[in-house]
């Protein structure tokens, strides 16, 4: 009798106990998706957030090495030109296009989401099929503005001619005397190519280096010199400070603004790019009609949804930081 | 669900048209922190700088929970991906501060090395001309 008790009372507590184990791992054992999400979902999540880390380390970078320069180029002065506007200057207009490309885009991939959600084949290839547009309209925006800053603005990675004034100043004459263009501490400029220089430059006034003779390579003028790579830095009486009355020569702005610029707006760059390249594969598995077998709500192009959408969001980062502030 | 369709697709037109109002604002509002819309205006870096990351961070949070549903999902799941994204900010904004801490430091060194320097120079004048001579013809006859 008493063991009969015993028994039934263990394997009582043996059921409870199965019973606890169940609940535990009820979420992980296949039965029901965690996070009451899909595995794919939930892995383009966190996939995301190590993306996030990477890119919060290029941003902290800059961020650093920004504040702890004496002087920064002034972005909407690096950042003036418009394709097509010549020498007009637009400050952070043609980068505001871009974002409202990417956020265009954003929209219309939303609505290729939702209209999967609703299983309309033809809804989710059209909005898609805009969604590509404007990450190839992104990327053209970007190869202008590097193609601009690489080959109009000679900036490479290591070396940047965009400068700022830290004394004010007036710049020279080709005869040596001051010449009309009157600079102030905090002034930003661009050291022009020789190929250039003919077309009018963003000193503020024209009128200087009248004598229109040709500069060479390498070669020192009177108001400038002229370096190996072929830029000209142009000569300066400083008319305030300690160093009042003594001519100085344009240097190169700080370093690391060449390579920080190259390497956050390009990883960006690339992740749009891989996102257009997804984007089409998927476009072409809706259109072959693989979704519709699936009957998951085009889940598919969800996950690319999200991918896309945390490129925008990278963006609204990259730009408060590189372009507004 | 076709009323659910039609309430999400007008959240989805709302939210895109409201991010396109805060960049234009956004814009605007760095242009004229710098003078470039009224002359001569030029407001405190500071103040800019917080409107300014304020602002994108209301666009981050649209952004997440609108158009990647963050707000549909589990809540424990949001936070598990929230929370680091929120450090990461924090992160970005205290490293600004850490580089401004770096320069004052090495500004600090300076204005002591320049002090070093005049002393020096002080004591030592600055050698001036050359010693080489150029050999010429008749230095060999």
């Amino acid at each position: 009798m008493a063991t009969e008790t015993a028994t039934h009372h263990d394997t009582d507590q043996h059921d409870h106990h199965d019973q606890h184990v169940d609940m535990t791992t009820a979420d992980w054992d296949g039965g029901a998706p965690v996070f009451k999400a899909s595995y794919g979902k939930l892995m383009m999540w966190y996939f995301l957030l190590s993306d996030a880390f990477t890119f919060a380390g290029f941003l902290i970078a800059y961020g650093a090495l920004r504040f702890s320069s004496p002087s920064w180029p002034v972005p909407d002065f690096v950042f003036r030109l418009f394709p097509f506007a010549g020498d007009t200057v637009l400050p952070l207009i043609f980068v505001t296009v871009m974002t409202f490309v990417l956020l265009f885009s954003s929209y219309t991939m939303v609505r290729a989401v939702q209209e999967g959600h609703r299983e309309n084949q033809r809804g989710v290839a059209v909005w898609m099929f805009l969604t590509i547009i404007g990450g190839a309209a992104f990327l053209g925006c970007q190869a202008w503005e590097w193609a601009t800053l690489i080959g109009k603005e000679k900036m490479t990675v290591t070396k940047n001619p965009f400068g700022t004034h830290v004394e004010n100043g007036v710049y020279l004459n080709a005869d040596g005397t001051n010449s009309d263009e009157v600079f102030e501490v905090g002034a930003s400029y661009l050291m022009h190519h020789i190929s250039h220089h003919a077309h009018g430059d963003d000193h503020g006034g024209e009128g200087d280096h009248a004598g229109g003779h040709a500069y060479e390579v390498g070669e020192e003028y009177t108001e400038a010199v002229i370096d190996d790579r072929g830029l000209i830095h142009r000569k300066y009486l400083v008319t305030s400070g300690p160093d009042q009355g003594i001519v100085k020569t344009e240097s190169y702005g700080p370093k690391a603004f060449g390579g920080l610029f190259f390497f956050i707006t390009g990883f960006h760059g690339f992740h749009v790019f891989s996102g257009v390249v997804f984007l089409i594969i998927i476009f072409v598995n809706v259109m072959s009609g693989l979704y519709v077998k699936r009957k998951n709500g085009y889940e598919m192009v969800e996950k690319i949804g999200l991918y896309w959408h945390f490129v925008d969001l990278v963006w609204v980062f990259v730009f408060l930081v590189f372009y507004l502030l | 669900m076709a009323h659910d369709y039609e309430k999400s697709k007008s959240i989805a037109l709302k939210t895109i048209l409201l991010l396109a109002f805060i960049t234009v604002i956004e814009v605007i509002i760095a242009l004229l922190g710098k003078g470039y819309i009224i002359k001569g205006f030029h407001a405190p870096v500071m103040l800019i700088g917080l409107v300014m990351i304020g602002l994108s961070l209301f666009k981050a949070v649209k952004i997440i929970f609108e158009f990647m549903h963050m707000s549909y999902e589990v809540p424990a799941f949001a936070k598990s991906v929230l929370l680091p994204m929120g450090l990461l900010v924090w992160a970005v904004i205290a490293f600004m501060q850490e580089g401004n801490s770096w320069k004052e430091r090495r500004e600090f060194v300076n204005d002591k090395n320049k002090g070093i320097e005049e002393v020096q120079q002080e004591e030592e004048p600055k050698q001036t001309g050359s010693l080489i001579k150029e050999l010429d013809e008749s230095d060999f006859q």
